[in-house]
């Protein structure tokens, strides 16, 4: 101990380093200095059109401070109505579809292969983004809302189950325990041992998940999925940057309300 | 404890008379909603294509299996883009998310009347338009192509990064920070040693974690052109080349897997 001491004494101290071996941090430093020269350099940017779209990017910014909700009302509306009943309506069918997943997808209720077969169906459904679900439900289903639907509610399992398996797997055994022992069936059991201490959570986690639906209900109309994507998407092709100003406006209004209201609900229920 | 009178016992119920009523009506509430919704979609949807679709999902199958091997060849340039737009965006974002986190933090804002809602408001407004959104309006701007992408992901993941980085700033033990104003140091200098050395774990992890989430994200970015393998996607839908389409899946996929896979592993190692 003295030795370490004394070899430091008269010396300046130093912050101590992120990675403590040296050639590993000098290693990991060119690495990462090689690999953003590479790949900075295979970047083509045109600037000419990056100065002339400075414009249009003003345009847009200006946009914003007089968006036009009136012009293309009808269309606003509709493409929003579509997208909340969209979002309502996958938000409940994927709650209703994820509970008995999340319940087989928890290794200490479910017997080994239904753990198999649920956490199967969760990583298929975590793995595939929104988007290229949405491409292929219409390609299969024709355009409509029906495909969003569908996306979104397959998209909700894989989130809500993993998580409500998780939940379900770090629960109090003691409670549970006690609901067995006076006798009680599996559905009692799950019912009375299992539900009251999950259910503070997974009411959380399906208002956040209806609030992250909503966001992606936006972008599923620019593949023909339904909602307020594709008014949006026929915005910006026409230049209507106040159009498009509005229903972004509109959006974010809607995400802040959601974000407000689960605060308020998640605080009542924990 | 809410009790029934059933004959001469008393059975224990879990709700009282008024509580079950509020139930029920929230339940009849609920599904009345859920019912007029599922009655407008079954309105806008043309039921003929939907009992048509077994046949339609299986023809797709079979035009697309098994997938385009050679194909793979011309791939390279759009990996190494999507893997670009993800990373140079992710830390194009870390630098902007930091200041606005410090701004957004209660315990280190200068100015919680004025600055702190106008952080706050950044963080929403990033986070809540998708990034695929975001491209469009920066295609329209900057033109199509990979940069792009890169700046549509990097605004996106500003509100993310940044709401995560000011809670771990607000959480962090405030006596370290004492100890430092204490030892007669400048604000910079309690920055440096008394607050960036606890929030270093969090701000390792969420970068690791935003830059597992950006990969999934630059995939799908060429579908409105800004650049990466969601080009080679689209074009490939656009003239049904559907063995092509399943290959670049598979890859996506592949691609999913693997930064999951590093993210998981890195972020254990930090924690």
């Amino acid at each position: 101990m003295t030795t370490v001491l004394n070899a430091k004494l008269g010396r300046r101290w130093k912050k101590p380093p992120l990675v403590q071996r040296p050639w590993l941090r000098w290693v990991l430093a060119l690495g990462f200095i090689v690999y953003l020269i590479a790949a900075i350099g295979t970047i083509e940017v045109n600037w000419m059109r990056v100065y002339e779209g400075l414009d249009r990017g003003a345009a847009f910014v200006i946009a914003f401070t007089s968006p036009d909700f009136t012009s293309r009302y009808t269309d606003i509306k509709e493409g929003m109505t579509e997208s909340i009943i969209m979002t309502v309506a996958s938000t409940v069918v994927g709650i209703a579809i994820s509970i008995p997943i999340g319940l087989g997808a928890a290794r200490n209720i479910a017997p080994l292969p239904v753990y198999m077969v649920c956490r199967g169906i969760i990583a298929v459904s975590r793995a595939l983004q929104e988007i290229i679900v949405a491409i292929l439900l219409v390609a299969i289903f024709g355009f409509g809302p029906l495909a969003g639907f569908l996306t979104l509610s397959f998209a909700t399992i894989g989130f809500l189950s993993k998580l409500l398996a998780e939940d379900i797997e770090s629960m109090n055994r003691v409670q549970a325990e006690a609901v067995k022992a006076t006798g009680a069936s599996w559905t009692q059991w799950i019912n009375y041992g299992v539900q009251p201490q999950v259910m503070p959570r997974l009411i959380g986690l399906s208002i956040y998940r209806l609030d992250i639906n909503f966001r992606e209900s936006a972008i599923l109309g620019l593949v023909g999925a339904g909602g307020i994507g594709a008014t949006l998407n026929t915005a910006f092709d026409r230049y209507e940057y106040d159009t498009a100003a509005a229903i972004l406006i509109i959006i974010i209004l809607i995400v802040i309300a959601l974000e407000y209201l689960s605060g308020i609900i998640r605080a009542r229920v924990q | 404890m809410p009790v029934s009178q059933k004959g001469p016992a008393k059975v224990w119920q879990r709700r009282s008379r008024n509580q079950s009523l509020a139930h029920w009506a929230m339940w009849l509430v609920g599904t009345a909603i859920f019912v007029y919704c599922w009655q407008f979609i079954s309105e806008a949807t043309t039921w003929f294509f939907v009992w048509d679709a077994p046949r339609i999902a299986n023809d797709i199958w079979t035009r697309a299996t098994p997938p385009r091997w050679e194909y793979f060849a011309q791939l390279g340039r759009p990996i190494w883009d999507t893997v670009n737009i993800a990373t140079l965006g992710t830390i194009i974002s870390l630098f902007l998310a930091v200041p606005v986190a410090f701004l957004a933090a209660r315990n280190t804002t200068p100015s919680a009347m004025f600055i702190r809602p106008i952080a706050l408001l950044i963080i929403v407004a990033t986070r809540s338009i998708n990034s695929l959104i975001w491209a469009l309006l920066l295609i329209a701007i900057l033109g199509p192509g990979v940069f792009a992408g890169v700046v549509a992901i990097a605004i996106r993941s500003i509100g993310f990064c940044a709401k995560l980085l000011y809670e771990a700033i607000e959480e962090i033990d405030e006596s370290q920070v004492e100890a430092i104003t204490a030892t007669g140091a400048s604000r910079w200098q309690v920055m440096v040693y008394g607050i960036v050395p606890q929030i270093m774990p969090a701000f390792a992890g969420i970068s690791v974690f935003r830059w597992d989430i950006n990969i999934r994200e630059s995939t799908v970015l060429g579908l409105v052109g800004a650049g990466g393998i969601g080009l080679q996607l689209s074009s490939s839908l656009n003239v049904l080349a559907w063995p092509q389409v399943s290959l670049i899946l598979l890859v996506i996929l592949f691609a999913v897997v693997i930064s999951e896979w590093v993210s998981a592993k890195v972020r254990g190692a930090i924690i």
